[in-house]
């Protein structure tokens, strides 16, 4: 039978592999459901994982769609690596959208292109606010995090509705629940003509290489990762537990808002009630997928990218349902907790217990050799 | 097994999948080539006397076609649609496209897959459809309930306002306790209208009543849609209308004894006992028009139609057989005289809620003022979220 | 006083949506499990139980079916939580998007279904009660089987040799498998009930609440039933008043709006997740209050000492 022994330290190699190996059973389920579905899997299979790639404007969608995504997980990944299991990343997304747009309808015919600088940098402080909440409700009250951030996305959505029906609204929209299409000179730069993907992609890889330095060779990142994994120790060391929470809702919070002052500065250019896209839950997946670490993030978020414009494509060229890219996205996650024991533990077969006949009959044997 | 075979697997597997994609790139080649080879052979075929290419229409919806609503609507005329043109056309759609940056990307692709008349059924694909109609002048857009247009964008829309005038005079005329309800949807121009005619409607068989509205903020919510239309029940209204897209409302006055309508699409089956009637949209006539131009050449970009009783677009169907007789024939009345233009529904005197005279006596209201409907008439009670604005 | 006797009828309605899940999670936490996955398995109890109800127009094989299909995805992720180990937060979250997408997935073919008529539900002779005869005593059978499971279920952890093992395995598994009692096998069991009950909930929702199928028809009331058993402080009785009182500010909203009442409708629709946090910051304010009455082991992984 089988069992699972624990492995004296952590296997590297199933660190990497556990991603792909989750992967891997993903497809192979998703194959199957292919084919339940009467469709040809390899196609379906083509369109998830090739087709995003296929032409350069795909690939610039694909960076369109990741940019958030990489943004936000990166944010989570440093919460998460310190134990703050911040959910609510996708009210703080909306917070920074709406801070960006109060900025970005202060612009008028005559700003410059600088207003882009305020108006992300009102996104991250929108992020940031919604998150302190979150922050202050646990260091002051104890309030788990968990619950109080998701019921703050909620609170963010209806606050954005508000905001578009009532004082933002705006006044040429025929009561369309809209603001107006911010000025160009809110916009973030495009990077190639014809393409929408823009700067932030630059920001997003510069984030990376940025949390990257902070949680490997910085002392607050270490001290952030040993308060996650050792809260104890960390204790023992003197290391703040509340700095760490503050610090890891706050990153957390501001680039959840950055990514949502992102999306406003680019390819939406307007606050609509359809801003929240449901980007701060998928983030968490991209996270975890990712190791947790900027560079698999990286990776994670490209992959993510392709099941949602994999799942786009599926349905006008297969007619497959939309619903089909979530499934994949749950999989993809449960296979990976499933796959992450193995890192820590390996799997022996076990051999079945002697039976009294046998350990006779084995004793017999021997003495008679 | 040891730890080191174990470890092969692993990067057998990981080997593995990287062979494989590698393989579906190259399956994914070799898909092309025989396309190419295949839209080769048509054109060479089209040197002798040609039947021409089928148009490739596509439809983008907001909601899946399984709502039994608004997109159930619009996904019924497309099937229509095929229908009547065969083999003239080919049809496609996406649903559940959201409005929002996701759209843009949506529209590209069905213009990159060669569709030459997209229909986005949803006011929230308005700027993405702009956007794709200035880098695709050779592709004719159809936007659904929404005003900007363009040289290839053109907008179309439904009068619901008047499907909404026929529900309130057979409210008007069922209702015990003199009140009637509406679950609102969304806060917009169309959606007041619809709550105003209604109102309307009701009192022109019965000036005393007074209509009560909840709004879901939402197009499509059936939890929500019940708990208020649980709350209008409570507040006493006994007939129920709404302009949100699924049959929640209805069963729920079912459930409570009451009476309601059906909205978008017929709706008799969620609700016998409660069911008085269903407003219904047809985009078939529209579709087979725009269509039809699309393909003789005479699809001209620009305008804006909006199209009620008269065109075949708005139908009130199903009347069930508790409204009294009378009640039956002035609805019919009110259908003939909508149909041939003699009758018309947003005619002076109108009194605003506030008191304010906001339509002369005798005088028609035009296009742009029903547009621009954001106040409620004389009977409607409450205020309209985000302020009323004259 | 008619519209109040309405609304508390309502309250009571959707009120016994939220018991039913938030018992089952109590259940669940009280062996030290924390489930995030909630809203994951209403969503497909949702469907299993209107799928069922559909082709079999039998409620209660209705229910039993959204029981089933929640036991099923409890006890996948009990496995991975218990012998594999798995982080629980973030194994209960793949839960719950998982079972999002795979509700919507398999859900696709009955959004136009309806089920066969309801019967009206009001018991004879008190239904006729003024005032209360409305408020109380026109409600589907569920809604009393709610009460009666609060009352069985604090009896249970109470007063049952059973319970205060349940209890013993979330305070202390250590102790309590020292004590040689199958402490996976227990949290294994809970967590499979906690599911079966979220699975009810789920099938209500989408048999008796709104009799559709819609895609994220469960609209968050998975995570309300988290919240409130925290509120509750992890007991029965406190969570159905704590159930009721949640129930009533969703329908309060409505009630306020047509009624007239000049605040814009977003603020009102705010309200039920505003009392959420308000409610968790007091009562997690005091945290001895908590320490006393939290399973001390909820959580926390644990290994039997191998």
């Amino acid at each position: 039978m089988l069992k699972l022994e624990a492995r004296p330290e952590q296997s590297r190699l199933m660190a990497i592999g556990s991603p792909l190996l989750a992967l891997l059973i993903t497809v192979v389920v998703g194959t199957i459901l292919f084919a339940l579905l009467g469709k040809d899997p390899v196609r379906g299979l083509y369109i998830f994982f090739v087709e995003p790639l296929k032409s350069v404007y795909a690939l610039t969608e694909l960076a369109v769609k990741a940019t958030p995504l990489m943004l936000i997980a990166l944010g989570l990944a440093v919460c998460f690596r310190s134990n703050v299991w911040n959910i609510g990343a996708e009210g703080q997304y909306i917070l920074g959208a709406i801070f960006a747009s109060g900025v970005a309808m202060t612009a008028d015919k005559s700003t410059g292109g600088w207003i882009v600088v305020l108006v992300l940098l009102a996104a991250i402080a929108g992020g940031m606010l919604w998150a302190a909440i979150v922050a202050l409700l646990r260091d002051r009250f104890n309030a788990n995090e968990i619950l109080v951030s998701l019921m703050l996305v909620y609170v963010a959505d209806q606050l954005l509705s508000y905001l578009v029906y009532g004082p933002w609204k705006d006044p040429a929209g025929y009561n369309f629940p809209q603001t107006i299409t911010f000025l160009k000179s809110t916009q973030m730069p495009r990077l190639f003509s014809g393409f929408r993907v823009n700067a932030g992609v630059i920001i997003a890889l510069l984030a990376v290489a940025a949390f990257w330095v902070l949680l490997f060779r910085t002392y607050a990142g270490f001290q952030l990762q040993v308060g996650g994994l050792a809260p104890a120790a960390a204790r023992y060391a003197g290391f703040s537990s509340r700095k760490a929470l503050w610090t890891a809702l706050l990153l957390s919070g501001g680039m959840a808002g950055l990514a949502g002052g992102l999306e406003i500065a680019g390819p939406l250019g307007q606050l609509t009630p359809y801003v929240p896209a449901g980007y701060g839950f998928a983030a968490i997946i991209v996270a975890y997928v990712g190791r947790l670490h900027p560079v698999g993030i990286v990776f994670s978020s490209i992959l993510m990218s392709m099941f949602y414009i994999g799942g786009e494509l599926a349905q006008s060229r297969l007619g497959l349902p939309k619903s089909l890219t979530g499934v994949f996205q749950g999989l993809l996650l449960f296979a990976l907790l499933a796959c992450d024991t193995l890192i820590y533990y390996r799997i022996r077969w076990q051999a079945a217990r002697p039976t009294a006949a046998k350990v006779a009959a084995i004793s017999t044997e021997q003495k008679v050799a | 097994m040891s730890a080191l075979s174990k470890r092969s697997v692993i990067k057998l597997a990981g080997w593995g999948s990287l062979a494989a994609a590698a393989a579906l790139v190259g399956c994914g080649k070799k898909e092309e080539a025989p396309a190419a080879a295949a839209s080769a052979a048509p054109v060479a075929a089209a040197s002798a006397p040609a039947k021409a290419e089928p148009l490739k229409v596509a439809f983008a919806y907001v909601g899946p076609p399984g709502d039994g609503g608004w997109t159930f609507a619009h996904d019924n005329a497309r099937k229509a649609l095929e229908k009547e043109l065969g083999d003239k056309i080919v049809t496609s759609f996406v649903e559940k496209v959201p409005e929002g940056a996701d759209a843009e990307r949506v529209f590209r692709d069905m213009v990159g897959q060669g569709n030459k008349l997209i229909f986005g059924t949803t006011f929230g694909y308005m700027e993405p459809m702009q956007k794709v109609a200035a880098d695709a002048k050779d592709v004719k857009f159809e936007h659904a309930t929404g005003y900007k247009q363009a040289e290839n964008m053109r907008t179309y829309d439904s009068r619901t306002y008047q499907g909404a005038y026929m529900a309130g005079v057979i409210a008007g005329g069922m209702t015990k306790t003199n009140t009637i309800g509406v679950v609102g949807s969304i806060p917009i121009p169309e959606v007041i209208r619809n709550i105003n005619s209604f109102t309307l409607g009701a009192q022109s068989v019965n000036p005393k009543i007074k209509t009560k509205v909840v709004w879901v903020n939402e197009w499509f919510n059936p939890p929500k849609e019940t708990e208020a239309a649980q709350s209008l029940i409570n507040g006493g209204a006994d007939v129920l209308m709404q302009n949100t897209d699924s049959p929640a409302v209805l069963q729920t006055a079912e459930k409570a004894g009451k009476y309601a309508f059906g909205w978008d699409s017929d709706m008799t089956a969620y609700g016998p006992k409660a069911h008085l009637g269903s407003a219904v949209i047809n985009w078939a006539p529209y579709y087979i028009k725009a269509t039809k131009e699309a393909l003789d050449g005479s699809w001209k970009g620009g305008t804006g139609s909006w199209w009620g009783v008269k065109e075949g677009a708005i139908d009130f169907v199903s009347i069930s057989d508790k409204v009294p007789a009378d009640l039956k024939a002035k609805v019919e009345t009110v259908k003939a005289g909508l149909k041939d233009g003699t009758f018309e529904i947003w005619k002076g005197p109108i009194m605003g809620a506030d008191g304010k005279e906001v339509l002369a006596k005798d005088a028609v209201a035009d296009d742009k003022f029903l547009g621009g409907v954001n106040f409620y008439v004389k009977g409607v009670e409450g205020k309209i979220p985000g302020g009323d604005k004259k | 006083m008619d519209s109040i006797a309405l609304l508390l009828a309502a309250t009571l309605n959707a009120g016994t949506v939220l018991a039913f899940a938030a018992l089952g999670l109590l259940i669940n936490e009280r062996s030290g499990i924390v489930n995030l996955g909630a809203e994951g398995m209403m969503l497909v109890a949702a469907i299993a139980g209107f799928a069922v109800g559909v082709s079999t127009g039998n409620d209660w094989l209705a229910f039993a079916a959204g029981a089933a299909a929640g036991a099923l995805l409890a006890a996948a992720f009990g496995v991975l939580v218990i012998w594999l180990n798995t982080n629980q937060y973030a194994t209960g979250l793949a839960l719950s998007l998982f079972g999002a997408g795979f509700s919507a997935f398999v859900g696709i073919k009955y959004t136009q279904e309806k089920l066969s008529e309801r019967p009206h539900f009001s018991i004879p002779g008190l239904a006729d009660i003024p005032f209360i005869g409305p408020a109380l005593f026109r409600q589907h059978p569920m809604v009393y089987i709610a009460i009666a499971l609060t009352v069985a279920l604090a009896w249970f952890l109470y007063r049952s040799r059973a319970g205060l093992v349940l209890r013993a395995v979330g305070e202390s598994p250590e102790s309590a498998h020292a004590l040689g009692y199958p402490v996976r096998r227990i949290r294994l069991a809970a967590v499979m009930v906690g599911g079966a009950l979220c699975g009810v909930s789920g099938a209500y929702i989408s048999v008796v609440y709104t009799p559709l199928w819609v895609e994220g028809m469960v609209a968050g009331k998975g995570w309300i039933a988290l919240a409130l058993t925290t509120f509750a402080t992890w007991r029965p009785a406190r969570v159905l008043l704590g159930a009721y009182l949640f129930g009533g500010v969703t329908m309060l909203q409505f009630f306020l709006q047509s009624e007239g009442v000049q605040v814009p409708s977003q603020f009102l629709t705010m309200l039920p997740y505003l009392a959420t946090i308000v409610v968790l910051v007091l009562i997690s304010r005091n945290k001895a209050f908590i320490r006393i009455n939290m399973p001390a082991s909820i959580g926390k992984p644990f290994f039997p000492g191998s």
